[in-house]
């Protein structure tokens, strides 16, 4: 049965577009619109696709289909810790 | 400007700089609702879809970003609109409501995304299919202004569910653009309360209500969907059992961040 709290969490998953400033500063370059694999169940998703977990200290970015974590993202004060470690590979075009 | 030789070329400038706009005009759209004209300094253009983080600095250094989608046309240039409603207990929403007026500086960064967008000139016969619910609705007027704009006769419908007719955001221009003639049209759904004599849906949306109104454009149509994360759940799902491509399927979804 899905609880109260269950629901808001629900209601606070955003997508990876949510993200974009700070991967694009991070990056230098648009990040929503790259495709990247799941690792854990070989999807291909872009990342403004994925869900967005954002009410925590960082940001957890999920598989729309197996919802394993794909991508972590932690800022500090000097800099932007990104764990991709749940992306078999990320694809950038060359521009 | 006179360029010397050999001198570097002006730099296009950076979508991912922070900026500080001004505001230059704030219009109410509903009770809960405005829409705010930012004039931004070497805006670099943006595409229809695309938004803006927004940031607030207290006096002791506290800041909060929230995202904001981009309600205006590529077409205006730097004249950027944004529409924001006011969410209670917010951080961000309640001081623009309340607080910002015109003349007022805030820092923007932007143009962001490139994946919920919508180019008229990549795509201009195409069927376009847009949902939205609530706010949801700020980047799909984005995409509908860069289409009449341009002068595009394609197909297109939005879908766009509030929970009552004050509450839904740009109505009369929406009306305007689809009494235009120009092949767009509204399909309003109202779930909460509806106006005496109302003839539209009333209930919130659904596979049943998606199919009826995506059945004139077929099932090759490009489809752009922005709402709360409930909503957006049940239209995509809707159309990709409808047999849509995923690859013609885009979402957005907004949430409490966004307040």
């Amino acid at each position: 049965m899905a609880t109260r709290v269950d629901d808001e969490i629900e209601d606070a998953v955003l997508d990876g577009n949510a993200v974009g400033g700070l991967l694009a500063s991070s990056f230098g370059a648009d990040m929503t619109a790259i495709p990247g694999r799941c690792a854990h169940c070989n999807t291909v998703s872009m990342i403004g696709q994925l869900r967005a977990y954002t009410r925590a200290p960082g940001t957890v970015l999920r598989c729309p289909v197996c919802a394993e974590v794909v991508v972590r993202i932690v800022e500090t004060p000097t800099s932007v810790l990104v764990d991709a470690s749940g992306a078999a590979w990320l694809r950038m075009d060359r521009r | 400007m006179t360029l010397a030789a050999g001198s570097a070329p002006p730099t296009r400038p950076s979508p991912i700089a922070w900026r500080i706009a001004s505001v230059t005009e704030i219009r109410d759209e509903t009770p809960t609702v405005k829409s705010f004209t930012l004039a931004v300094p070497d805006w670099p253009g943006h595409r229809a879809g695309q938004h803006v983080d927004l940031r607030l600095t207290a006096q002791d250094g506290y800041s909060v970003e929230r995202s904001y989608s981009i309600a205006s046309e590529p077409e205006r240039g730097s004249d950027v609109e944004l529409t924001v409603e006011r969410i209670e207990g917010g951080e961000v929403s309640p001081f623009l409501d309340q607080v910002v007026i015109v003349g007022d500086r805030l820092e923007v960064r932007g143009p962001i995304g490139g994946y919920f967008v919508w180019e008229s000139s990549t795509t201009p016969t195409e069927a376009l299919f847009l949902v939205g619910g609530g706010s949801g609705v700020v980047p799909l007027m984005a995409m509908l202004r860069h289409r009449a704009r341009n002068g595009l006769r394609n197909p297109a419908r939005l879908l766009l569910s509030a929970r009552h007719a004050e509450d839904v955001i740009y109505r009369s221009e929406l009306e305007a653009l689809a009494a235009a003639g120009d092949g767009f049209e509204l399909v309003l759904t109202l779930t909460r309360s509806t106006p005496q004599g109302w003839t539209g849906y009333s209930r919130r949306i659904d596979d049943r209500m998606v199919a009826e109104v995506l059945e004139p454009l077929g099932s090759r149509a490009r489809c752009f969907v922005c709402g709360p994360t409930a909503l957006v759940e049940v239209a995509a799902d809707a159309l990709a059992r409808l047999g849509l491509p995923a690859d013609r399927i885009r979402t957005e979804r907004f949430g409490p961040t966004g307040t």
